[in-house]
């Protein structure tokens, strides 16, 4: 259980990372190492060049804009958690990161490493697509835009281009005041959520003006609920819209695997789905 | 871009220079270059805790962490809690009093585990004790009596 042979390169600035990325063949980026490094202690990596970006100060930062929030590819998930600004402009990203990890592995993870693993349970890809972020892809030759919809190509495959790689993710505000809940079950606390359901919603003369549901873990990438959101939408939030809103979750495709049904998932996906719901209406400020 | 490196890493205080395989992890370097083996490696990926340390300052899993990425930095191993005059740490010294370690083996990840969360919260309740522990695996103890000893600790070091 020992890391295989690769060279090691640690850019200090983010030129100098992309000009290895565009000449190195067969390279990993290495962020905060907590899902890289146990693939390379167990083998299932074997890169011949290991790009460390830790050196790279400039892609760590967290700026709240009047709009949005724009957070550095490099920034630890313990700065996300510990951000007052974030706690109080973007909740639904205090309350999913508290249930990443464990502190140990929060000290290191980064927002754009949880990004581009894009594990199926992830929370921090989970909160992207309930935000509609907008991911930053910056290769030697500049940089693009891609909204994180558009971000999974595939199982744990970002849609990154040959010598890319992702700077910083801008994720649009909600109105102060809003509603928001995350909420996963996982069989251990810090165990990877089988299912999580991310809600936002904005209300106003007693309706729903804006919602937001996102799934996450019922398939290679987060699943935003749209048909959910447009019945939510205009509609006067009650216990039963909920239940049902909770219901036509219940028929979404989900996957299945070794550890979970496709019949569990589905109920998981149709409670925490009403849960998040909820507890997000609950949280609406009330004037 | 060579295969080793050479670093320099104060750890527990003291500056100490190594050259290094680039692959070695810090938990290795730790135990087998310092021999500074009160750093446990359980699981090598991530999940047990027994080889958590403190870079400067904050808990990580040395595992997780190559020895290369170290360089510069400030480690904090178990062998740094107890003082230089002899005695336990106050966080220790509970263990001891409340049963809080069987085997020991996961004991010294969980310490450095719960020196970083006390600074934190110097009054944690007993569900925020068991969520700190969380990425730290016992297989002995059935935890009570670390999270016994964890809040009797936090008493002490307030006190």
């Amino acid at each position: 259980m020992k890391p295989p042979r690769f060279a090691y390169h640690d850019p200090q600035s983010l030129s100098e990372a992309l000009a290895l990325l565009g000449r190195l063949d067969n390279a990993r980026l290495l962020a905060g190492g907590q899902s890289l490094m146990p693939m390379l202690n167990m083998r299932l990596a074997t890169p011949d060049h290991i790009i460390d970006l830790n050196g790279i100060a400039d892609l760590a930062f967290i700026k709240v804009e009047p709009e949005a929030l724009a957070v550095g590819a490099m920034t630890r998930q313990r700065d996300v958690e510990f951000d007052a600004r974030i706690r109080s402009r973007c909740p639904l990203m205090h309350e999913a990161v508290l249930q990443v990890g464990h502190r140990q592995t929060r000290n290191r993870g980064t927002l754009g490493g949880s990004l581009c693993h894009l594990d199926p349970s992830a929370e921090l890809i989970t909160v992207a697509a309930a935000m509609d972020a907008v991911v930053t892809a910056q290769s030697k030759n500049g940089s693009r835009d891609v909204p994180f919809a558009e971000f999974p190509a595939g199982l744990m495959t970002p849609a990154l281009r040959p010598g890319e790689l992702v700077t910083a993710v801008r994720f649009p505000l909600w109105r102060e005041g809003h509603g928001h809940a995350f909420v996963e079950f996982s069989r251990r606390h810090g165990d990877f959520a089988i299912v999580s359901a991310a809600a936002l919603l904005e209300e106003a003369g007693g309706k729903i003006t804006r919602a937001s549901l996102t799934l996450g873990g019922i398939a290679p990438a987060p699943v935003r609920v749209a048909e959910v959101e447009r019945m939510l939408t205009g509609s006067v939030p009650a216990i039963e819209l909920f239940r049902e809103a909770g219901e036509a979750c219940r028929k979404l495709e989900v996957m299945e695997d070794v550890h979970v049904t496709a019949a569990y998932r589905r109920q998981l996906a149709a409670v925490l789905s009403r849960r998040a719901l909820e507890k997000a209406h609950e949280r609406v400020a009330r004037h | 871009m060579s295969a080793s490196r050479a670093i320099s890493v104060t750890v527990n205080g003291a500056r100490r220079e190594a050259e290094v395989p680039v692959r070695l992890t810090l938990a290795d370097f730790l135990r087998h270059r310092l021999e500074l083996t009160g750093t446990h490696v359980g699981c090598e990926h991530g999940v047990c805790g027994a080889c958590t340390v403190l870079v400067d300052g904050r808990s990580v899993r040395s595992c997780l962490m190559l020895a290369v990425q170290a360089n510069g930095r400030e480690i904090t191993t178990v062998e740094a809690l107890a003082p230089a005059g002899g005695g336990l740490h106050p966080l220790q010294q509970a263990f001891r009093d409340h049963h809080g370690l069987q085997c020991g083996f996961c004991t010294p990840g969980v310490l450095m585990t719960l020196v970083e969360f006390l600074s934190l919260n110097e009054s944690p309740s007993e569900a925020q004790v068991r969520e700190a522990i969380s990425g730290n695996l016992c297989r002995c103890t059935g935890y009570q009596g670390i999270v016994d000893a964890a809040l009797d600790a936090a008493k002490r070091l307030r006190a």
